[in-house]
């Protein structure tokens, strides 16, 4: 057996990587564990001329297509919404765009302002310094003034507007609509070790150069060397309790695939909102049959995604197209509810610069714009290089039906149940996606866009996988309590995006690592009284 | 096994001539179709996890044109191509995309569109910084956030 730690962390990602950072000031003995390796950065995509075609294969954001050994299967045959994410040290950071909005304070009070769904048990102000202490960990550009949003000091100035950026501010700009450079963490300056942006495009699928932020090059490097253990290719298959109902460690497959346990005094899991409850549920014993933490009956339900509805279309100038991150601006002017509108809440638009030749290629083509036969060059022609793209990003609110549970036959490399998703996407949501896209073709129109298509929802679009084990003060109605303890074993803390009571409109990593860093932050209060 | 295994002889010939359909030699754009051997070639190559399912195409296409594609008219080739992407499902996409990503990165077509035959890293590019006072309209604004109780 191995020798017992003082705290277990399952999963080295976003939520993982700040809540072991934090914590490792305490002294104790830290010890992480995550399915996947260590990523090397000279295997990445952008550094061959394959880089588009492995978007399709090995750095594929579906666990399902990509199928690395780390990667756990989904059956999420019954969402029109793919579940997508990253296993490896870094997680989902590895493989996101790096847009990183905050949350904002009307997101905590929903119920209060709206009538819908529930308020946070915690607000904006609550997490507020831990915004600003992950931007600095993690290395956030942007420009501070946003008239959309409280005020913030991000630490690099923005990237560059761009020839896309500025197509899309002038359109914005006849519209009449708030738009912005989004803060990323794209790092714009050499900043903390980390080289700056040089544009390689391909940001999504891993940044060879290094400036994109994933936390194996932001918050690990650091907790590593403040002593926290990190014991890659583990894979836990449940969370054991002893006879006082208490988290006693946790079984696990080394990276031989051998049946281990590791005893812990505190098991904190960061798995986010499918591997969470998934964990959870597959944690069942005498005394926890229906999953671990499970008393109120909602681990796995409340699944929120951010449902994306996108539009695109192209100029006749040339735009950024894969030369540069993807992400350029935001715009808030639909975030926040107007009853006119017919639905209740909004959502963050999020513009794109372009992509490459061969998703050109084959996107156009499967949307029957890029024609088969002789005029096939011409029309590539116009198109390529051309396009500009407004995705709005619809809150999704809370409902029980939409669950993560697990799945009676699909089973992982090491035999452990595999999550099932069972989601619809709600009227609201629906209402809310249409006018998306409509405000989207308007911008687009402004900017002198033809050939429009549309993504309503983006298929392989599940990366923000909230709700699934949510806070709250009622035990009865949560399943953490406002500082992430589970309500029913009181050595057991969640600090994923499986917490969030609602999703908000916006990117979500920014206020994930916020709220794993507030609940670090928690613990350290209460290291004499925690389990009381 | 390797992929030109996985493919029998009938197969990489509808493969050739199906992704000439797709694409064909342009002498106004300096570029070749979908069936040059290096294409060709690279598309064997590099099917990988693709092959099972290039394969199930490769057999739906055979069974809707019923002969050797090669041996059809332009009009049977406009017939099963439509049939084809109308039928062919996850499959047929895979095999349209692996054409498409095998062709848009040859040296020749890339050069012919005005692109660097490079990956993106190390050299990376250049972005230019556009016009920041764009940005002024939107800093005279008032602040738009709503207020929390």
């Amino acid at each position: 057996m191995n020798d017992p730690v003082d705290v277990l962390i399952i999963g080295a990602g976003a939520s993982g990587a700040a809540v072991a950072w934090s914590l490792a000031e305490t002294k104790m003995h830290i010890l992480c564990m995550e399915q996947g390796g260590w990523m090397m950065p000279s295997e990445y995509p952008s550094t061959g001329r394959d880089w588009e075609a492995r978007f399709y294969g090995d750095y594929s954001p579906s666990p399902n297509i990509r199928a690395r050994p780390e990667d756990y299967p989904i059956n999420d045959d019954n969402s029109p919404i793919k579940v997508v994410n990253f296993n490896g040290v870094g997680g989902s950071t590895i493989m996101y765009t790096a847009h990183f909005p905050r949350l904002h304070p009307s997101d905590f009070h929903v119920r209060t302002l709206d009538g819908v769904a529930d308020d946070w048990p915690i607000d904006y102000d609550a997490l507020a310094p831990f915004f600003a202490e992950n931007d600095r960990m993690m290395g956030v550009s942007g420009l501070a003034g946003d008239p959309a949003f409280p005020p913030t000091e991000p630490p690099m100035p923005p990237l560059p507007l761009g020839r896309s950026g500025a197509l899309l501010g002038k359109a914005m700009n006849k519209l009449g609509w708030h738009w912005w450079p989004s803060d990323t963490t794209v790092a714009t300056t050499d900043y903390e070790g980390r080289a700056r942006c040089i544009n390689l495009g391909h940001c999504t699928p891993a940044c060879a150069q290094g400036a994109k932020a994933s936390t194996d090059i932001t918050y690990w490097p650091v907790a590593l060397r403040a002593g926290v253990e990190l014991r890659t290719h583990c894979r836990v298959r449940e969370i054991t309790t002893n006879e006082h109902g208490m988290a006693s460690g946790v079984v696990y497959y080394d990276k031989d695939g051998v049946e281990q346990f590791q005893p812990a005094e505190v098991v904190i899991i960061a798995c986010n909102g499918i591997g969470t409850p998934r964990l959870l549920l597959n944690s069942v014993s005498g005394r926890f049959p229906n999953g671990l933490a499970n008393s109120s009956g909602l681990v796995g339900k409340n699944l929120m995604f951010h449902p994306y509805a996108q539009v695109y279309g192209y100029v006749e100038e040339p735009t950024d197209s894969n030369r540069a991150p993807p992400t350029c601006l935001w715009s808030k002017e639909f975030y926040e509810t107007d009853t006119s509108r017919g639905f209740v809440r909004g959502y963050a638009i999020q513009f794109g610069r372009g992509i490459g030749p061969v998703v050109e290629a084959v996107m156009s083509e499967g949307k029957g714009i890029l024609p088969w036969g002789a005029d096939h060059h011409r029309v590539f022609r116009k198109l390529n290089g051309h396009r500009l793209t407004a995705s709005a990003i619809c809150e999704d609110l809370p409902e029980e039906h939409n669950r993560v549970t697990l799945d009676p036959v699909l089973k992982d490399s090491h035999g452990i149940p595999a999550p099932r998703v069972d989601y619809t996407i709600s009227a609201n949501s629906a209402k809310m996606m249409e006018h998306g896209i409509a405000r989207g073709k308007e911008i687009l129109a402004a900017a002198g866009a033809t050939d429009i298509c549309i993504n309503c929802p983006i298929p392989y679009g599940g990366w923000h996988l909230l709700g699934t084990a949510r806070m709250g003060a009622d035990p009865a109605r949560s399943v953490v309590n406002e500082w992430g303890r589970s309500h029913d074993v009181k050595n057991l803390f969640i600090v994923d995006g499986s917490v969030f009571v609602t999703s908000g409109g916006v990117n979500p990593t920014s206020t994930i690592q916020a709220i794993a860093l507030y609940v670090a932050d928690q613990m350290k209060r209460r290291l004499a009284d925690l389990f009381d | 096994m390797s992929a030109e295994n996985i493919l029998s002889t009938r197969q990489r010939g509808d493969l050739r001539v199906i992704a000439a359909m797709m694409i064909p030699e342009s002498a106004e754009y300096r570029v070749p179709g979908a069936d040059d051997a290096a294409i060709q070639a690279d598309i064997l190559a590099t099917l990988g996890r693709d092959a099972a399912q290039v394969s199930e195409a490769l057999d739906h296409l055979a069974r809707l044109a019923g002969a050797p594609l090669a041996e059809l008219d332009t009009a049977g080739h406009e017939v099963v191509a439509k049939k084809f992407r109308a039928t062919g499902g996850a499959a047929a996409a895979t095999l349209i995309r692996v054409v498409l990503q095998c062709y848009y990165r040859d040296d020749r077509v890339l050069r012919s569109l005005g692109l660097e035959l490079r990956p993106p890293f190390p050299k990376g590019y250049t972005l230019e910084q556009g016009d920041w006072s764009l940005l002024e309209p939107v800093k005279a604004r008032p602040s738009m956030w709503r207020r929390a109780p």
